[in-house]
């Protein structure tokens, strides 16, 4: 099992330690529900370190990536990110990511943690134009600060104007006295904030100034059971729930990362998908009798006929009420359609609901 | 780790305090802790016989969900129903306020799979 720059600290902060895609990584620090909240009002911090780096680069970079990615990577400029992913030839996704333009000749892909070796694999067998990759997952660490409190929190250890930075884009500068990190306007929480890409021997000194930094703010570590609640609100999709190597990006809603401009993997498939529709779509769906859905649980119709399956749910704490997605006929996938999740041989009743499940005031 | 020397425990992590014919059962304090945030604990089984293992309730949490067990034969008399309204209290009051249900049993309790404090203690390190 391998374990991040920053595994010490989590201890000695009395976080709870659980196996994730081979890292021991910190679950939770005092509990989901107020770990949520502090995201969701204030100012959070994860230790997203397990996450997969790729480098791309050379003459043939741009090549590669507009092949084995679904979005148009040529309208990227330096400084701007794409959400994307990779189709895999079978019409079902090997992994959804982040590509960071940081020249014409140079890209980062940030991909799943438990989809490392297999991403690697396939983007190297799809590499017969030459371009060079470079895995650096293993020397790199990641942490996601998220919430409305993160500019406040962050702006004093950087000379880069954090609130002058869009939505997916980064830019490299000196941060807590390190050069050349990457300070990025992304995230997975829906409350905004940076993500921050240092070297591992860097890792434990800028997420000490982070926390420092950030005590007048009330930052504080948040475990990666939030990262899952705070996600499901809005609807991002997780890699192993609601997308796979069975689901095609079309299906999972990701139409709009994908692409028709250029040519790519299962480019015939997923167009002839997008232009004649699917027979199955991912949906959100909020629960109206008491129960939690849960991955694997059955979606039937008012019949009681199978309809499809669940593949995320929780109980939401910013919104208190119980909040799943799953697959669901094409025909039914409208909003306010009713529908019954199989908990423990009842049918109780939800209704598909518009994503995001949560809208920040 | 709060293991309250008066009462016994299963290896299911539920802890019994036998009153009479009639016992009250809940989840440790290391199984809430295990499970975290709780947000729902729904038992149906009031009024029925059941036998030792079966299951007497579902608890869920933010992330997980679990099986209730019965810890031995016996009727469920009574349910908790404050649990209904705020679950919490298993996290909060394990061994009080987040009491699960009481159970009647007849003649002699075999509490010979029972674990005390001791036992307990040794189990979940």
């Amino acid at each position: 099992m391998k374990k991040t720059a920053l595994y010490d600290k989590h201890v000695a902060l009395g976080a709870k330690m659980v196996p994730f895609a081979g890292y021991e990584m910190p679950v939770q620090y005092t509990g989901v529900k107020e770990e949520h909240l502090i995201v969701r009002n204030g100012v959070g911090m994860f230790d997203v370190s397990h996450m997969g780096e790729f480098y791309v680069k050379g003459d043939k970079a741009l090549a590669l990536l507009q092949k084995v990615t679904t979005n148009d990577v040529s309208k990227l400029i330096p400084g701007k990110i794409q959400y994307s992913c990779l189709p895999n030839g079978k019409g079902g996704i090997v992994d959804d990511l982040l590509v960071y333009c940081i020249s014409e000749k140079e890209y980062l892909l940030v991909v799943n943690a438990s989809n490392i070796e297999k991403d690697w694999n396939w983007i190297k067998s799809q590499n017969d134009m030459g371009a060079e990759m470079v895995n650096e997952s293993d020397s790199i660490s990641l942490f996601a600060i998220q919430g409305p409190k993160t500019n406040d929190a962050l702006q004093s250890l950087t000379d880069v104007v954090l609130s002058e930075m869009g939505y997916y884009t980064f830019s490299i500068g000196k941060f807590a006295g390190v050069e050349n990190v990457i300070i990025s306007a992304t995230g997975y929480t829906g409350s905004g904030g940076f993500e921050i890409y240092v070297k591992n021997k860097d890792a434990e000194k800028v997420w000490d100034a982070i926390i420092e930094a950030g005590a007048k703010l009330d930052l504080k570590p948040i475990g990666l059971a939030a990262r899952d609640t705070l996600r499901l609100e809005m609807g991002f999709c997780l890699y192993g729930n609601d997308i796979d190597d069975t689901t095609s990006p079309i299906e999972a809603g990701l139409g709009w990362i994908t692409k028709f401009t250029k040519d790519f993997i299962d480019n015939d498939l997923l167009l002839s998908q997008k232009e004649n529709g699917t027979d199955r779509k991912l949906v959100g769906f909020t629960m109206i009798d008491r129960g939690i859905p849960r991955k694997d649980y059955r979606i039937l119709d008012a019949d009681g006929n199978e309809m499809g399956v669940v593949t995320s749910g929780t109980q939401s704490p910013s919104l208190d009420k119980a909040i799943g997605m799953g697959y669901v006929k094409a025909e039914q996938k409208a909003s306010g359609t009713e529908i019954f999740i199989e908990i423990r041989n009842k049918s109780l009743k939800a209704e598909i609901t518009k994503l995001p499940f949560y809208k920040a005031d | 780790m709060n293991i309250p020397s008066d009462l016994k425990y299963t290896k299911d992590h539920e802890w019994v305090k036998v009153q009479g014919n009639t016992a009250t059962i809940g989840i440790t304090d290391f199984a809430q802790s295990e499970l975290g945030d709780i947000v729902f604990v729904e038992i149906e089984t009031t009024g029925e016989d059941l036998d030792a293992g079966e299951v007497f309730g579902t608890i869920e949490a933010v992330k997980t969900v679990s099986d209730l067990f019965m810890p031995f034969k016996g009727n469920v008399k009574e349910f908790n129903s404050e649990l209904e309204a705020s679950p919490e209290m298993v996290n909060e009051d394990p061994y009080g306020k987040g009491w699960m249900i009481k159970i009647e049993f007849e003649g002699d309790l075999d509490d010979s799979e029972l674990l005390d404090a001791e036992a307990y203690k040794d189990l979940v390190g």
